[in-house]
């Protein structure tokens, strides 16, 4: 396939399934042109609502995500799902499992779905996240679902990255929610209690309630339970969700995360840029090796190293 | 660089998994990215799946005797889909006899029961043409 920036932006806008896949590849590997296709395509972004789905290992994040999309098509929305899972520390290399619950979505040419792996990063989601969650948009997806690595407590990053952040939490994991209030119970704009049909989802459900009366400024933050392999509970999570984006809209939420994404995501392109700007630098002065000898050895800026860098 | 990406599928009605699961576990561990379809996948969604995942190779495992129908199927819809210069390989209880044929037919490749992890291993990192910058 060809991989000039040009083609693979007009596919992308012309809904080029196979092109949009390769562009994703591009971007996420930062290949040859992955950054002329994303400034070109940041215009194109901006329709797509972006819903992150956070939670522990196990919690079914992945089949919620599927039974949630099975009822999303209902309303015949074009969805595109991005599904992290870890990579390695060791080796880099990573099995990504997700599309193993979501089987049932492969043959939709309305779902577009995209493993991928940490690569490293440590904030649930990896480093091009948000770049590939673009990329959808620009393609003309209604909905877009940030599926993140089963987390812990403080891998919060998706709050960044989503319009609205859904914690799923499931019983069995312990019941001391007051341990997990930090983190990621924090991002949480609503909370889903799954596997309802095991023993311990009401209790969940209720120390979750009070939590939230007792620590939050923002008492509206549904809990909603439900059990993820029987669809019929989600005509009634689509309508909570609804509702919840609808107030997002009302209170002006929604322009304020996107305001705040914006500035991160330049503020991370300027750190980008420095950082390029830091290695071509460390090269002009002859590499870090020659520039430890400038310093006798010493980690530390001398004024003639100052003096260099400012060249 | 680019990280390879690969599929392991388990086409047709066939639920033995063991050996796919051993297969993913040694490409993860020899740094590739792996993506576990899980068990009774048709032809046409491991290669939507290949499509969407933007795969560099696709490894099948398939013990119930079908190979000979379900491989070739699967290359060529990954033909009609663009992906012709897909790496297609396949493992399980296959006879050698069929192997030519498998191979006339695209499948690069036959791991049959015995075979060492470190040769499909080498085999991928020596047959994948990665598109590097």
């Amino acid at each position: 396939m060809k991989n000039n920036p040009e083609f693979i932006i007009n596919g992308i806008l012309s809904g080029d399934r196979a092109v949009l896949a390769r562009g994703i590849t591009i971007v996420e590997n930062s290949l040859y042109g992955a950054e002329e296709i994303i400034s070109k395509i940041e215009e194109k972004t901006g329709h797509a609502f972006i819903l992150g789905i956070t939670g522990p290992p196990g919690a079914g994040k992945s089949t919620f995500t599927s039974s949630f999309v099975t009822e999303l098509r209902k309303q015949n929305l074009k969805i595109g799902i991005i599904a992290v899972d870890p990579s390695s520390p060791f080796t880099g290399g990573a099995v990504l499992g997700d599309r193993i619950r979501m089987r049932v979505h492969t043959k939709d040419e309305n779902v577009f779905m995209r493993s991928l792996g940490s690569r490293g990063a440590l904030g649930g989601l990896s480093l091009k996240t948000s770049r590939i969650v673009s990329l959808m948009d620009a393609f003309g997806m209604d909905v877009i679902i940030v599926e993140t690595v089963g987390v812990g407590q403080s891998e919060t990053e998706i709050s960044k990255t989503a319009d609205m952040t859904a914690v799923i939490l499931a019983p069995g994991f312990g019941d001391d929610i007051q341990a997990l209030k930090a983190g990621i119970l924090e991002i949480a704009d609503i909370f889903i209690v799954n596997k309802s049909d095991l023993a311990g989802a009401d209790k969940l459900e209720l120390e979750l309630k009070q939590t939230l009366k007792l620590n939050y400024t923002d008492t509206s933050i549904p809990v909603i339970k439900c059990c993820s392999t029987r669809d019929d509970d989600f005509a009634n999570i689509y309508s909570e969700i609804k509702k919840r984006v609808d107030y997002f809209k009302q209170e002006k939420i929604l322009d304020e995360r996107r305001l705040n994404r914006k500035r991160r995501d330049i503020y991370d392109l300027i750190k980008s840029e420095i950082e390029r700007i830091t290695e071509e630098k460390i090269t002009k002065l002859g590499g870090i090796d020659s520039i430890l000898n400038m310093t006798d050895g010493k980690v530390y800026l001398t004024e003639e190293l100052k003096n260099l860098i400012k060249m | 660089m680019k990280k390879i990406k690969v599929i392991v599928a388990k086409p047709g009605l066939d639920g033995h998994d063991r050996g796919a699961k051993v297969i993913a576990r040694a490409l993860r561990d020899a740094g590739f990215e792996v993506i576990y379809t899980g068990i009774r996948q048709t032809p046409e969604d491991i290669a939507i799946i290949a499509q969407e995942e933007d795969a560099d190779v696709i490894a099948m495992s398939l013990l119930s005797g079908a190979h000979n129908t379900l491989f070739p199927k699967v290359v060529e819809l990954l033909k009609e889909k663009g992906l012709g210069d897909r790496l297609v390989v396949g493992g399980g209880v296959i006879p050698e006899s069929d192997i030519p044929f498998l191979k006339e037919k695209g499948v690069k490749a036959i791991f049959t029961p015995g075979s060492k992890t470190e040769e499909l291993i080498n085999f991928i990192k020596e047959n994948v043409k990665c598109d590097e910058e």
